[in-house]
């Protein structure tokens, strides 16, 4: 009697691993990974390296705050996309728009008003050439490791003010942290540096962009 | 505005993540379709070092030896992704143009890991490029596209931006570009063209109106070859604007910057 429920129990279990091959299978993972590389033939034919999947461009969005001169310190959304000439070097081309707030002038006469609603939307574009600085692996605690690098940024571009266009030169140092092959994060801190004559006598002025961003590698 | 804040970021985000939602399934339906081309060499060194990234301050973290086969993933700038197998593994890692050179086709022949050099100019279909300078005191920015008919003349289309003091504007232009001898290192050139001209006064300045001239404009440049598909650009422009005044305007520019060929 008891060797008759050991049998069944017995049964069962072997009916239960035929029926679920995939369970005892899957203990080691690592052969199954293998499988279509192991079935895979070779490619017998000549290497074409410009064929090869070239991921050299890099795309993304960034958020932040840019404090313009006199005007106050607001959001600034923006796009970038970079190109990576060698593992040093890269171009980078960006966009971004701000609001100006209210200068102390404005707020302390009350009332007049220097800008109209449509002149307080600034933005900007600008090309410029980085240099990834130092490169390399960075350490968060004792397990984790990130790839990425400090990179320094200098261009030109223009800048719509207070509805006119003016020469802007901007320069800047960010870090990008490469999460994988083809995302990165980004810290920017920027300077944007224009003339102005708006507030009545010709000034340089300094603003000072701080944003996140995300990129994608193509 | 810290709420403002919030709600870009919080947008940002969720554009992200959709957008990364989307780009996963379509990745795959894309390898589907095209099977991405992942070719396999084998190293003919007695060694070659696989980094942790594509760049040289990443760490070497292995070593394929002579005789294993690598397959190449993808490139970025002058670095291979490579996944080399290992016992019932595989390592991944990013491997220098230099050392991939010493690597074979399954058939034992050597593989063109491809120099772009000089002589590649002449054989070039596109160029593009970005330049700043001077246009009569102000200061300009210009980009442009060339498209080559043969190894001599290029049509080209030009946008710049003018930015003054007093005024601003946009110019947009067509030009051919005449290159006598593309295959020297420093290559001269003559362009002549013809375009448009917007000139926006700035708010500060009492009274002035936007207008839009025609221009009319011939110059001459040099390349400068830097390595790769880079060149240095150099140019000097007389610009005369066809204004509605009673006298034209002559302008002229001075710019500089850097193009690539392809």
């Amino acid at each position: 009697m008891e060797s008759r429920i050991q049998r069944i129990f017995l049964v069962l279990a072997v009916g239960a691993a035929w029926v679920s091959p995939g369970a005892f299978a899957a203990t080691d993972p690592n052969e199954l990974e293998l499988e279509p590389l192991v079935v895979r033939e070779p490619e017998r034919r000549k290497v074409d390296v410009d064929k090869l999947d070239k991921e050299n461009f890099e795309f993304g969005v960034l958020a932040g705050l840019m404090s313009v001169e006199d005007f106050g310190t607001n959001t600034v959304v923006g796009a970038r996309v970079a190109y990576h000439v060698t593992e040093d070097f890269f171009v980078e081309g960006q966009y971004g728009r701000t609001t100006l707030g209210e200068t102390s002038f404005e707020r302390l006469s009350g009332g007049a008003q220097i800008l109209t609603d449509d002149e307080r939307d600034m933005t900007y574009y600008n090309v410029s050439v980085g240099y990834n600085i130092f490169p390399g692996e960075s350490f968060l605690g004792r397990g984790l490791a990130f790839k990425g690098g400090l990179y320094v940024v200098a261009g030109v571009g223009g800048t719509n003010f207070g509805g006119d266009d003016l020469f802007t030169i901007n320069a800047g140092v960010g870090y990008r942290l490469i999460a994988t092959d083809w995302l990165a994060f980004h810290i920017d801190v920027r300077d944007h540096v224009f003339e102005t004559d708006l507030l009545g006598s010709r000034e340089t002025k300094h603003n000072i962009e701080f944003s996140g961003g995300l990129t994608l590698f193509f | 505005m810290v709420g403002e804040l919030i709600g870009y970021v919080g947008k940002g985000l969720t554009l992200a993540l959709v957008g990364l939602f989307l780009s996963i399934p379509a990745q795959a339906r894309l390898l589907d379709i095209f099977q991405k081309y992942q070719p396999e060499v084998v190293v003919s060194d007695p060694y070659i070092e696989m980094h942790t990234g594509p760049g040289r301050g990443y760490p070497i973290f292995y070593v394929a030896g002579q005789g294993d086969r690598i397959e190449i993933l993808k490139q970025r700038t002058d670095w291979f992704k490579v996944r080399v197998p290992r016992g019932q593994h595989f390592k991944e890692g990013w491997v220098h143009v230099n050392q991939m050179r010493h690597t074979l086709d399954l058939e034992g022949n050597e593989i063109d890991f491809g120099e772009i050099v000089l002589g590649d100019f002449a054989r070039r279909r596109w160029e593009m490029g970005l330049n700043g300078g001077d246009f009569g005191g102000a200061a300009s920015i210009t980009g442009y596209l060339g498209y080559a008919l043969n190894e001599h003349i290029t049509l080209q289309l030009e946008a710049t931006q003018i930015l003054g003091n007093f005024s601003d504007g946009l110019m947009g232009s067509a030009n051919i570009v005449m290159y006598p001898f593309p295959q020297w290192r420093v290559s001269p050139y003559f362009t002549i063209g013809t375009g448009m001209i917007e000139t926006k006064p700035h708010t500060t300045i009492v009274q002035a109106e936007d207008r839009t001239d025609e221009i009319v404009h011939a110059g001459i440049g040099a390349n400068v070859y830097l390595s790769d598909r880079f060149i240095l650009r150099m140019e000097y422009k007389r610009h005369t604007v066809l204004t509605s005044r009673d006298d034209n305007q002559e302008i002229d520019q001075w710019k500089a910057g850097f193009s690539v060929f392809f």
